[in-house]
């Protein structure tokens, strides 16, 4: 399963990723573009945190058991079986924020005027996400977390039948 | 038993909604082959209920409201009965028989039976035109009986008041809310909170009436006892074409009636979502749950709560021995654009060990309250800017200790960063990636 590791020893906070994720999920896909022309610019799926002197960027762990996805009331949100990436039916969402409530990484963003989330979808589209190919000090990582793969309880478990 | 069994089954879910679906899902992970059967009562596959307020104000159908693709009882090998209604359940039988005289014989038996609406003892209440709002059919029942621009008065100011409030009011009806406490919301709110909602909900051109009661529900002069007017405990009189009862829900437990299964407010079940009878568990909102901010089970009638423990039982029946680490109150809303969240105890009683943080008061601006004892999260409300609530909702979950770093809980930059490095790292690290 490939997820994404922010490496918060080498981010700057510079905020890269956030303009590179806006730009991969704009219209027109050209920065120049997405800034000057597009009206309404998404928000950025990524997100720098920052206290102080700390940076750690943060978008969705796509966990191997999604609270989002168990408290999701509508069924927009799930984890792809194959991929395992937790994927967003936006025609499904109604904003009800239940799943920003249950996210402990806020990594969903509510998008109030619009009554719908936005979150990170790991560029599906792209080989290597937006975020980790334009961050200048690979304090983005893409990782295959092999020992995650498909992993549920029920694997977990498999060895303790009753 | 005389009878053969008209049908037979492994795995036998009564109930289509969330707790039906997670213990389906969850079987299906566990036990690729094993006949599971799904019985409803209502006539749709697994829809959304909370989206039943979307259906009312036309802004969703059924289609669209569907929890699961259409394609999903097939798929998963789901055998499905809609429409088809539980009357008696004999555990040492291992049956259940439906009201058309159909026995289905089970190995692994799931409640997930949910809820039902109560009907307050109100004057007039078996009037036409009081309707209860729990069900799709609830729903339908309104579009088709209550006219767009009549007046509509809601009996209570909880979650499903509020929301039949707005959906309402969406469909161009007027609304009286009627709330008995002195403000909306008060299960899952503070003071200052409920001040927020009442006040988008009046700018939306609802009537809120808190600390008052419906005494008396006025039929039309005719034969046809239609809904004319209700009377309020201090005398007034508000007509209106409609009445909806909204006062709260009880677990739907008809079935445990007559059974051994041991039963408190809810029906009673361990960590594993096993009731006291062997082979056949509970969830959802007719069953109690562990509460882990309180460390004792109770009702907690919330969606994820459903889901969630469904899943667990699923697991179960499937022969895995999983436990559910629990649950407690905890809401989100959005009414009218305004985002709510909130969870566990966010007003301690006066003299209670509870100490309060919270954003000073502003008259416009994000509010933000976190309820900490012994240095633990035990409560919080987050109302207009809810980014960061999961953060702390997590910390509440986990028992951390806050010390140190409690007033940026409540702080505008509230983010993972203003945790301490330890902790965000360890949040944050999961174990021996490699990189592509």
């Amino acid at each position: 399963m490939k997820r994404i590791y922010a490496n918060e020893d080498a981010c700057i906070g510079c905020r890269l990723c956030e303009l590179y994720c806006q730009v991969e999920h704009s219209q027109s896909r050209d920065i120049l573009r997405a800034f000057k022309r597009e009206r309404a610019l998404p928000p950025p799926r990524i997100r720098i945190h920052q206290a102080a002197e700390s940076f750690v960027a943060v978008q969705c762990q796509h966990c191997p058991e999604p609270p989002c996805v168990y408290a999701c009331l509508t069924g927009a949100l799930r984890k792809d079986p194959v991929s395992s990436v937790v994927t967003l039916d936006s025609e499904r969402c109604v904003g009800c924020w239940t799943c920003v409530m249950v996210c402990p990484f806020s990594a969903i963003t509510p998008s109030l005027a619009e009554d719908v989330i936005v979150k990170c979808d790991l560029c599906p589209e792209l080989d290597v996400p937006a975020c980790v190919a334009g961050c200048p000090n690979r304090a983005l990582l893409l990782l295959d977390d092999t020992k995650e793969t498909g992993q549920t309880p029920a694997a977990v478990a498999a060895g303790e039948r009753i | 038993m005389g009878r053969t069994d008209a049908l037979r089954t492994r795995y036998l879910i009564v109930g289509n909604s969330a707790g039906g679906i997670g213990a389906a899902e969850a079987i299906r992970d566990a036990d690729r082959t094993g006949p599971i059967t799904v019985l409803s009562e209502e006539p749709y596959p697994a829809y959304s209920r909370p989206l039943i307020s979307e259906y009312l104000s036309g802004q969703r159908s059924l289609r669209e409201m569907l929890l699961r693709e259409p394609a999903f009882y097939t798929e998963n090998g789901i055998d499905c009965l809609l429409g088809r209604k539980a009357v008696r359940l004999d555990v040492e039988d291992r049956s259940l028989e439906l009201a058309d005289g159909t026995s289905i014989g089970w190995e692994r038996l799931l409640l997930a039976t949910g809820g039902r609406p109560i009907v307050p003892k109100v004057k007039g209440i078996d009037k036409k035109g009081v309707f209860t709002f729990t069900t799709l059919d609830d729903a339908k029942a309104m579009r088709a009986q209550v006219p767009p621009g009549s007046t509509v008065v809601v009996i209570g100011g909880g979650l499903i008041g509020v929301s039949v409030s707005q959906a309402l009011t969406r469909r161009g009806n007027s609304v009286v809310l009627v709330e008995l406490m002195d403000r909306v919301l008060s299960a899952a709110l503070d003071k200052r909170a409920s001040r927020l909602v009442e006040k988008r909900l009046r700018d939306a051109g609802i009537v809120v009436i808190t600390g008052h009661a419906v005494e008396e529900i006025v039929g039309t002069n005719g034969n046809d006892q239609r809904v004319a007017a209700v009377i309020l405990n201090d005398g007034r009189r508000i007509e209106c074409r409609a009445v909806v009862a909204a006062i709260g829900v009880l677990p739907r437990t008809e079935l445990v009636a007559g059974t051994t299964l041991r039963m408190n407010r809810g029906i009673v079940v361990d960590r594993h979502m096993a009731t006291s009878c062997p082979d056949v568990y509970a969830c959802g909102d007719a069953a109690e749950a562990y509460d882990f901010l309180r460390g004792e089970d109770r009702l907690t009638p919330i969606w994820p709560n459903a889901y969630m423990g469904g899943r667990i039982a699923g697991y179960n029946m499937a022969g895995l021995r999983v436990a559910y680490d629990g649950t407690t109150n905890m809401n989100s809303f959005n009414y009218f654009h305004l985002a709510v969240v909130s969870a566990g105890i966010v007003d301690p009683p006066s003299g209670s060990p509870c100490r309060v943080i919270q954003t000073p008061p502003a008259k416009s601006g994000p509010y933000r309250r976190v309820v900490l004892q012994d240095n633990r999260v035990v409560g919080m409300v987050f109302v207009g800017d809810i980014q960061s609530s999961g953060i702390v909702l997590g910390l509440m979950k986990e028992r951390v200790d806050v010390r140190g770093f409690q007033r940026a809980l409540v702080s505008d930059g509230l983010s993972l960063a203003s945790l301490p490095a330890g902790l965000r790292r360890t949040l944050l690290a999961r174990p021996a990636p490699a990189t592509v």
